[in-house]
């Protein structure tokens, strides 16, 4: 196990630079999630990290040693693959046990240690199995199988859930994190899903366009995000963002398009007439008889929740309700955001207020 | 008044036989099949059967043969010129097929890596591919001439030897030298046909191979190799199938000289059978090398069987 920091890392294909100067620390244990749209910089980060790509500028270092220029093979780290990446001529057994016979290792060696990695994973029963006999979720534990036999620094996992179903994504999700608060191994995990961001990782990075955009817990991220990108990308139903005017008149408001008022609870001072954009997560709406008159558009009930499509202002918003409102397309209502969790951000640079 | 409708029925006319036959899958089916079951008779499988025929009769050009039984290939066997021939064929195929898989493969491999040029220096593998056989067989020639050798003139010029070499004058120089003018031809297939091969192989198993520590030797041995072996097997059957029946290159370079040092079967058959106007025997040459293909085809159709991590499971 094994700290990693990556310092202002850079990378340019050609004059085309895709990383702007990224700064990521990760410690010891931690579970890191690289999380971000696609063509952000998040594979190629990770196969930097990896050895897979040069770094064009900037440190990376495990450890306390830097690894700019060391070979993949030598860098201690595994790595799980979005195809997987299993040798299709290799058992399962084979396929744990590669890393461990290209060091010479003892056969005793390898087979025990690929016993235990079977053992962990469930895959005792398949050792014999060559990758094409597997399904998905196999293919994917064997994948990581391969990572655990070699006992490595760091892990590092390239959107592994991306290629399952969705029932099985959920089921893997759970089985890597407990497999992380089992093996405590530095790990980093990149995916564009912010549900597998959200519920896996001790860190969440988010980037876009090759910066970093905010880094920080799950929750700090949903609670506090810095800035309208994060705001829209962690949560789902995305948060709605309104444009509109700040209005201090003894207390402040939100004014937004076609003149919906909308509450706020404190704004910086100085900001009366200001051109902001105003961000409600769906979960923070309620049916009060003080709120902004809408009318419902669509209703997508879910079991446990329903999301409520409604025009506020002429623009569509979405709002989620855990109670069982009786509601149809054409209906009024009136919805209020609650002012303590709104979220203003500047109109023109985007960063939150 | 309400028109009271018809019967449907009523307005199906019974039709001819003609019109369902062609509305039956079987017989269209037959039909669509005439007329490459046409080609396949008139062109394969009448031509081979009647070399098998041939090489029972003593058929002379002009002339009815006789049914002879199996005489032609009992004098063959006591033949040297024929069974120097069978030691050429095997002789030819073996070094060029060694050969060419060996230099085919070194291409294929160099030409997967990122080259400057790269779809350049493919082209240019490529040529000897699309040159017309008898054309470069012609250069070969003059290459091999034993007084204007570009070969001999350069080695002289560069003070290594003192005279000509005779490259198509001695038994062993002649052999060696189409075996050289057949692995020139042969290489652009097999580095082709390689390097699409290699192409299947995803960048991400290298990946994998190097994280887990493997070397560049290391990687070609567990993943390349066995990942090409499925096209390796097809390949290498391709390239001995043309390697032993080939007869245009020998044709055109030595005409099997010199003292047949140089014949194969297919061209020691065509000089017996045309030149020589003996169609019984020649045929009867063409047939013993039957066996021999028949042996190549059954090595490489177990080869090819897929390998136990090809079958089975889903994709």
């Amino acid at each position: 196990m094994s700290s990693v920091q990556i310092r202002d890392v850079r990378k340019s294909f050609g004059n085309f630079e895709v990383l702007h100067g990224v700064s990521i620390p990760i410690e010891d244990g931690q579970f890191v999630v690289l999380v971000g749209p696609s063509g952000c910089g998040k594979s190629t980060l990770l196969r930097m990290l990896a050895g897979l790509e040069n770094i064009t500028s900037g440190t990376i270092s495990i450890g306390d040693r830097v690894v700019n220029n060391v070979q993949p093979k030598e860098r201690d780290i595994a790595m799980v693959f979005q195809n997987y990446a299993l040798y299709p001529h290799m058992t399962v057994g084979e396929n744990m046990g590669f890393s461990l016979k290209l060091r010479n290792a003892s056969s005793d060696e390898i087979s025990k240690r690929v016993k235990r990695a079977a053992e962990i994973l469930a895959l005792s029963p398949l050792l014999d199995r060559y990758p094409r006999q597997l399904s998905g979720g196999q293919r994917q534990r064997v994948a990581m199988g391969r990572a655990i036999v070699r006992d490595p620094q760091v892990f590092l996992f390239d959107e592994p859930l991306s290629n399952l179903d969705a029932k099985l994504r959920v089921a893997m999700r759970t089985e890597i994190k407990e497999l992380h608060q089992r093996l405590k191994t530095t790990t980093v995990y990149v995916t564009h899903d912010q549900i597998e961001a959200m519920t896996m990782a001790d860190k969440i990075v988010v980037m876009h366009d090759g910066i970093v955009e905010q880094m920080g817990t799950p929750l700090e991220l949903y609670d506090k995000p810095e800035n309208q990108f994060v705001a829209g990308f962690i949560g789902s139903p995305a948060m709605n963002f309104l444009k509109g005017h700040v209005r201090v008149n003894g207390v402040a408001t939100f004014e937004g398009p076609n003149g919906v008022k909308l509450p706020l609870k404190s704004v910086p001072a100085g900001s009366d007439g200001k051109p902001v954009v105003y961000g409600v997560r769906p979960e923070h709406f309620t049916i009060a008889d003080d709120g902004a008159d809408a009318e419902i558009v669509v209703v997508e009930p879910t079991g446990s929740e329903t999301q409520v499509f409604a025009k506020l202002g002429g623009e569509q918003v979405v709002a989620v309700f855990r109670e069982r409102h009786q509601f149809n397309p054409g209906d009024k209502v009136r919805l209020k955001p609650d002012p303590s969790v709104v979220h203003l951000f500047d109109e023109a640079t985007g960063k939150r207020m | 008044m309400a028109v009271i409708a018809e019967p449907v029925a009523a307005h199906v006319k019974p039709r001819s036989l003609w019109s369902r036959a062609f509305e039956s899958r079987n017989f269209l089916g037959a039909m669509f099949m005439v007329p490459a079951i046409a080609i396949l008779i008139l062109f394969l499988a009448y031509p081979l059967a009647l070399g098998f025929w041939l090489g029972m009769t003593d058929t002379k050009i002009g002339g009815v043969g006789r049914y002879i039984g199996f005489q032609n290939f009992v004098s063959l066997s006591k033949d040297s010129v024929f069974w120097l021939s069978v030691f050429n064929t095997i002789f030819y195929t073996v070094f060029a097929s060694i050969v060419k898989f060996a230099i085919g493969l070194y291409l294929a491999l160099l030409l997967n890596e990122r080259l400057p040029f790269k779809s350049m220096v493919r082209a240019i593998v490529l040529l000897p591919f699309v040159v017309p056989t008898v054309l470069s067989a012609i250069a070969f020639w003059w290459i091999y001439d034993s007084q204007f050798s570009i070969v001999s003139w350069v080695l002289i010029k560069a003070g290594l030897l003192s005279r000509y070499i005779d490259f198509l004058g001695d038994p062993w120089n002649a052999r060696w030298s189409v075996v050289i003018a057949n692995i020139w031809r042969g290489v652009p297939f097999v580095a082709i046909t390689l390097l699409a091969g290699l192409q299947t192989i995803s960048p991400s198993l290298y990946e994998a191979a190097n994280l887990d520590g493997a070397t560049n030797l290391q990687r070609f041995r567990h993943i390349t190799l066995p990942m090409l072996s499925p096209i390796i097997a097809v390949v290498m059957t391709f390239s001995v199938l043309m390697t032993f029946t080939d007869f245009q290159l020998i044709y055109t370079i030595t005409r099997g000289g010199p003292i047949n040092a140089t014949h194969l079967m297919a061209t020691l058959s065509f000089q017996r059978a045309i030149t020589g106007g003996n169609l019984g025997e020649g045929a009867a040459i063409s047939n013993a090398m039957i066996p021999f293909l028949v042996a190549a085809i059954l090595l490489s159709f177990f080869g090819l069987q897929r390998s136990r991590w090809q079958q089975g499971g889903r994709d």
